[in-house]
């Protein structure tokens, strides 16, 4: 069991946490000194003490962020009841967690398949490998918080709003690795796989989807990871132009704006606990998928 | 009397154009293959043996001279499917099992899946996988490897095979087994078999001619009349008819580094 657990690399990752939580710890005072709960607290111990239980820290402690986070929801109702029967409660910190994930995963979606699509052209069309690239490797190099505004207002003003939106920055964000992944992993089988493919008088279909397609797969997920993460950045990035009433954006601008700092943190955490989630999805997915692909345990 | 011709190539020459200039792979080839014949292109590393046989397979086109396969020209003898290509390297599926790797070809051609499946079968047994179908490429040594792109290039039965140094990588001992399974597999099929190689004993031993090749540019210098029989086993290396003729290779080769002078 301990063995396991060493091998499991479980010592170094709680080792390291116990390090990051104590400094964590210590700089709660220094980062909270001049507040004025702090101004006439004398002696090191209760200085600390105050500053781990401030109401409006600048840096809240960890049992502050971990206890906002249950009471925002466990310990919140989920369903409220309204005029048009129950609905999700926007008290909870999970309804705000539901509105992003939508949005990413819409995003998400729609990146994906306009990342493939422009991989399987560029890798079949010679013409667009010189001609497209450039334009997609510009198109990320616009910094999303200027081009998030225009985006929101621009669909607003055609009376699109709310998730689709967010989808759009989304998907701006997340077809870019898939792209980078697929083109890499179309080209990727070696002269030799292609020429067998010729010898057999295969059609480019054929070649496509028995040769280029699983042979892409593993970068495939590669970059479904690094799109999900940044599927999840551009739906809060999506969130926080317009002052969403509702998203994990919303709640990190009226967080900052009302100066809740406990709420900001507890916030960030759920987007962070939120990736974990998606990634370790998409982990479990592409354990399965190559697995039943035969590869190497 | 002659059988059919399986192969004619006349004043074939293929120059590649590259940065440091041209690189003349094949300079004025002549060399007519029969239908059933086993026909071995020997010769040092760089001497066009692949070329040529890729030439064949119409992966590369000449600079000028002619060439037939089954009476066609390269590029509708492939489009016809005519021949099994076997690579230097197993070029195996990863994600396919063995059975499903021998199925490819099917699967191109469009075969119904219960015929798909009969003639793998078939094949596996053949090369003498039959207990592996189901496992995948990884699984296999690199000589079971080969012998699984042998079994793909024959399941859909084509009247010629074109080999490119396939028992190259494996170990000598794998690579006698292989060379004896594969004058059994000649014999009993009668395809017509073209094998680049660049080991003496395994060209004596395997074919009915053998073709020798010297570098810079690629020229046939010698073609050698050598058959021990259907029946020949590893044994006949011994014999002085054997030596006799490895002897006559080895000359030729010697005979064709000495332009490089
Ligand atoms: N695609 C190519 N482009 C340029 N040169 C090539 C190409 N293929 C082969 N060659 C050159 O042609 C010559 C013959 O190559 P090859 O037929 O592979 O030799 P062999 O199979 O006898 O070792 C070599 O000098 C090789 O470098
Ligand atoms: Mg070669």
């Amino acid at each position: 069991m301990w063995d396991r657990l060493r091998r499991g690399g479980l010592v170094p990752v709680l080792t390291l946490t116990a390090i990051i939580l104590a400094m964590w710890y210590l700089a709660c005072l220094p980062m909270n000194r001049d507040l004025p709960q702090l101004a006439r607290v004398e002696g090191l111990a209760n200085r600390y003490e105050v500053a781990w239980g401030l109401e409006r820290p600048v840096l809240p402690a960890p049992h502050q962020i971990i206890g906002e986070l249950y009471a925002s929801t466990i310990g919140t109702r989920l369903l409220r009841e309204s005029a048009d029967g129950l609905v999700l409660n926007p008290r909870n910190l999970l309804t705000h967690a539901w509105v992003t994930i939508s949005a990413t995963l819409a995003g998400f979606v729609i990146g994906v398949l306009l990342g493939i699509a422009l991989a399987v052209a560029i890798v079949h069309v010679n013409a667009l490998r010189r001609s497209l690239m450039p334009w997609i490797v510009a198109s990320q190099s616009i910094p999303i918080l200027a081009i998030a505004p225009i985006i929101i207002v621009a669909l607003g003003s055609v009376g699109i709003v709310g998730l689709l939106p967010k989808a759009v920055i989304s998907a701006y964000l997340s077809f870019f690795p898939v792209t980078i992944g697929m083109v890499k992993g179309l080209t990727s089988p070696d002269a030799m796989l292609l020429d067998l493919m010729r010898t057999y008088n295969a059609s480019r279909t054929q070649t496509f989807a028995k040769l280029r397609w699983p042979a892409a797969v593993p970068l495939l997920f590669a970059s479904l990871k690094v799109s999900i993460s940044i599927s999840l950045v551009g739906a809060i990035v999506g969130e926080l132009p317009t002052g969403a009433q509702a998203g994990i954006g919303a709640r990190l601008l009226s967080g900052s704006y009302y100066g809740q700092t406990v709420q900001i943190w507890s916030a960030l955490v759920m987007v962070a606990l939120l990736a974990a989630l998606l990634v370790a999805l998409i982990t479990l997915a592409e354990k399965l998928t190559l697995k039943a692909m035969g590869a190497r345990p | 009397m002659r059988a059919p011709t399986a192969i004619d190539i006349r004043n074939l020459s293929l120059t590649f154009q590259t940065g440091d200039g041209p690189v003349y792979a094949l300079a004025d080839a002549n060399l007519t293959i029969a239908k059933g014949e086993f026909v071995s292109f020997i010769g040092p590393s760089g001497c066009g043996k692949t070329t040529l046989l890729r030439v064949i397979a119409d992966l590369e086109q000449p600079t000028s001279g002619s060439i037939t396969v089954n009476g066609l020209a390269p590029r509708d003898a492939r489009l016809k499917r005519q021949y099994g290509y076997v690579f230097q390297a197993p070029a195996l599926y990863p994600w396919r099992t063995v059975e499903a790797n021998v199925m490819l070809p099917l699967e191109v051609f469009g075969l119904p899946k219960a015929e798909r499946r009969e003639r793998a079968r078939k094949h596996l047994d053949l090369v003498r996988l039959s207990g592996f179908a189901n496992k995948y490429p990884w699984q296999l040594s690199g000589g079971m490897q080969q012998r699984v792109s042998i079994a793909r290039a024959l399941s859909f039965e084509p009247e010629l095979l074109l080999m490119d140094e396939p028992f190259g990588a494996l170990d000598e001992i794998v690579r006698d087994q292989l060379n004896e399974q594969l004058v059994k597999l000649w014999s009993q099929t009668r395809k017509t078999i073209v094998f680049v190689t660049h080991s003496i004993p395994e060209a004596v031993f395997l074919s009915s001619r053998i073709v020798v090749m010297s570098p810079r540019p690629g020229r046939i210098i010698d073609v050698i009349d050598c058959d021990f029989g259907a029946e020949r086993t590893l044994d006949i290396r011994e014999s002085p008819e054997f030596l006799k003729v490895a002897h006559r290779v080895r000359e030729g080769l010697r005979a064709g580094h000495s332009y490089d002078e």
